[in-house]
């Protein structure tokens, strides 16, 4: 056992003393993901983005990640170890990542770090996040038109603004198109535990949806509803493996051409805090290929959406709209500003059920 | 608010399919506590199952060989953990926790080209009219045979532990081992066997989760039911059927929860999801204030190390 002892020691040591070896001439950045790169959701396209500034820079940059990182104290930790160990980058992808990110960059002035999906910056620390409710818009779209049992199931996971936000923009999407849809929302506390995901997918299904929406990051929503013959969109990544029939569409979120650009930038030492927020005209959000099962009118009316987005002559929140307590949000023609979207804690009429607190 | 559209006969088929990974795995776990070893790697042993359960089903079509695999798969790693614990008296605790993380990787590792694979489905229990009764007939007799075995293995441990001689020799070994080798029996012997057993069934229930309830492969997709079976075994006081309570107790809460959101009902979602943690907290409080009560029911040397010179 004391053998054992020295010798795990000494294999630390050597593999310690080797990263520093390496911390000198390259650019060390670090990565931190909520769940494992194998979600082949959320945090796989993180990982995506990942290899392909490895690809972009080749030796010039070594990229460390850990993923499956709790949200809280546990993150802090893993966060303040790639600092020490000599990271001068450190993307963290999770919304719960946001104060320990701020903690830890307080501690490491010159080390920078860049958010996904927050809202709490620095001046080394950066926020990004994509417009997903332009993409919510689409695919909110396509439910509209093609659920028969006027019901859409909903698989939420944390209630704060960017779910809430993803929430209503496909309800009134959905709605435009069809003015009896119906959403059914469950959330579910978690963004990747494919059981549970599972069970809330049987749960909506059990309850008359016909088509399933998922802001969790597994696919098992979709393999379910692949099972029970039902309809679903990718989230995060394409998933058509996981649903060859079930899967209309998807939302793919595409993070390499941000992440390469701040890699450079801190190479070249002209990084900068601030705050990005992408869209589909961006290319961060893109819309993953039609399924044959949707109708062509229905395709050629989707299209027409994401380009009208992507052209800023459509918004996802365009007036009238209303609070769902009835109360006016949006003017006929006002579109949403940033600010409020970006803490947007209300669903909007005609969603039932209320926003768990 | 309209509580008719819940079906309480697909709520209660849910519910069993939600509970059984860590009906299975608990199930396990406690037979090995009661030899008094505290394996703490159940995590690790079903994700590990899980894998070796999706591999053989997809490969060979029969999800029965793809159980059979992933017991096989997950003792085979449980012996490592016996190993290390058993014959170079390494610390419980952290062998345990090693072996989650080591099962968990090894588990991605052998994934990784089976991710988006549809494994065979499962054959459900078809009787005969007994299937077809209103009510009773989807609730009773129409389950995949997994659920029917998990309870089954359930009354056979209870069986085992409470009226063999064979199981009077386990709790004697996890009750007092210096005593037991005194008697002439192999403490190292049985406490490998019962940590292999805890392994085997930790692996049925991950295969359970990959083969029948997601049925998918995705990384890390036990997602800590491991930890809840452990949580369970304390739950249940180390009494077999008990197990059963706490399982679908546990499994009971999270659907009825989802449900009742999925109807529209105005629930406060995180304090039901909070409570099976917080009955089982309640319950380790109340054992741990009656001092006698909890000698008898918890392994006298649960976690200790067992070496014959002693």
């Amino acid at each position: 056992m004391k053998l054992l002892k020295t010798l795990m020691a000494g294999a630390a040591l050597v593999v310690g003393l080797g990263g520093m070896a390496h911390a000198q001439d390259k650019t060390k950045i670090g990565f931190v993901y909520v769940g494992p790169v194998g979600d082949f959701g959320w945090s796989y396209e993180h990982d995506q983005g990942r290899k392909a500034v490895e690809d972009a820079f080749g030796d010039k940059v070594e990229t460390t990640f850990v993923e499956s990182v709790p949200e809280g104290a546990d993150s802090e930790r893993v966060m303040t170890q790639m600092a020490l160990s000599g990271a001068k980058l450190i993307f963290t992808t999770s919304f719960g990542y946001m104060d320990p990110t701020i903690n830890v960059a307080k501690k490491f002035p010159n080390v920078k770090f860049e958010h996904a999906t927050g809202y709490k910056q620095a001046d080394n620390v950066s926020t990004y996040s994509a417009r997903f409710y332009e993409g919510r818009s689409v695919i909110g779209h396509i439910a509209g038109n093609m659920t028969e049992s006027n019901t859409i199931g909903y698989i939420a996971s944390f209630p704060i603004p960017e779910v809430i936000r993803g929430i209503n923009a496909s309800y009134l999407a959905a709605k435009a198109v069809n003015p009896d849809v119906k959403m059914k929302i469950v959330w579910v506390y978690t963004w990747f535990d494919p059981g549970k995901e599972a069970d809330a997918a049987t749960a909506l299904i059990e309850q008359g949806a016909d088509i399933i929406m998922q802001h969790t990051d597994s696919p098992a929503a979709m393999t379910i509803a692949e099972e029970k013959g039902i309809l679903a969109f990718g989230q995060a990544s394409d998933m058509k493996q996981f649903g060859p029939n079930a899967r209309l569409s998807s939302i793919i979120d595409n993070w390499a051409p941000y992440y390469i650009e701040r890699t450079q930038a801190v190479i070249d030492g002209t990084w900068k805090s601030g705050n990005t927020w992408a869209g589909i005209k961006d290319g961060m959000v893109e819309i993953g290929e039609f399924s044959d099962k949707i109708p062509a009118d229905v395709k050629a009316s989707a299209t027409a959406l994401k380009d009208g987005i992507a052209a800023g002559t459509i918004h996802s929140f365009t007036g009238p709209i209303n609070k769902q307590d009835g109360s006016p949000w949006l003017a006929e023609g006002e579109t949403a500003d940033d600010g409020t979207l970006a803490t947007m804690n209300f669903y909007v009429e005609g969603i039932e059920g209320e926003i768990p607190q | 608010m309209d509580f008719s559209s819940i079906s309480i006969v697909s709520l209660l088929a849910t519910l069993m399919v939600a509970a059984t990974p860590i009906l299975l795995a608990a199930i396990g776990e406690l037979v090995t506590e009661k030899s008094g070893v505290l394996n703490l790697g159940v995590e690790g042993m079903m994700i590990f199952g899980a894998i070796c359960g999706f591999i053989a089903a997809v490969e060979t079509g029969s999800p029965l060989i793809g159980f059979i695999a992933a017991a096989a798969g997950a003792a085979a790693l449980s012996l490592l953990f016996a190993i290390l614990t058993q014959y170079l008296l390494a610390n419980q605790v952290a062998s345990g926790l090693a072996l989650t993380l080591f099962g968990l990787g090894l588990a991605a590792l052998l994934g990784h080209k089976y991710t988006g694979i549809k494994p065979p489905s499962s054959p459900k229990l078809d009787l005969p009219i007994l299937s077809d009764l209103p009510v009773i007939g989807p609730i009773l007799f129409n389950h995949d045979y997994m659920i029917y075995f998990s309870i089954l293995l359930v009354a056979v441990v209870w069986y085992f532990l409470k009226f063999t001689r064979k199981g009077l020799v386990l709790r004697a070994v996890g009750e007092n081992h210096d005593a037991a080798h005194a008697l002439g029996y192999k403490v190292i012997r049985i406490r490998v066997l019962a940590i292999m057993f805890g392994g085997a069934c930790a692996g049925m229930g991950g295969a359970y989760l990959s083969l029948i309830r997601v049925p998918q492969w995705t990384e890390g997709m036990t997602a800590g039911a491991g930890w809840i079976a452990l949580a369970i075994v304390v739950f249940a006081s180390w009494k077999p059927w008990r197990i059963i309570l706490g399982a679908y107790l546990f499994g009971g809460v999270t659907i009825l929860q989802l449900n009742l959101q999925a109807v529209g009902v105005d629930i406060p979602v995180s304090y039901l999801s909070m409570a099976p943690y917080l009955v089982t907290i309640i319950v380790l409080v109340i054992m741990s204030a009656d001092r006698k009560r909890a000698s008898l029911n918890a392994p006298a040397s649960l976690g200790r190390i067992f070496h014959a010179s002693n």
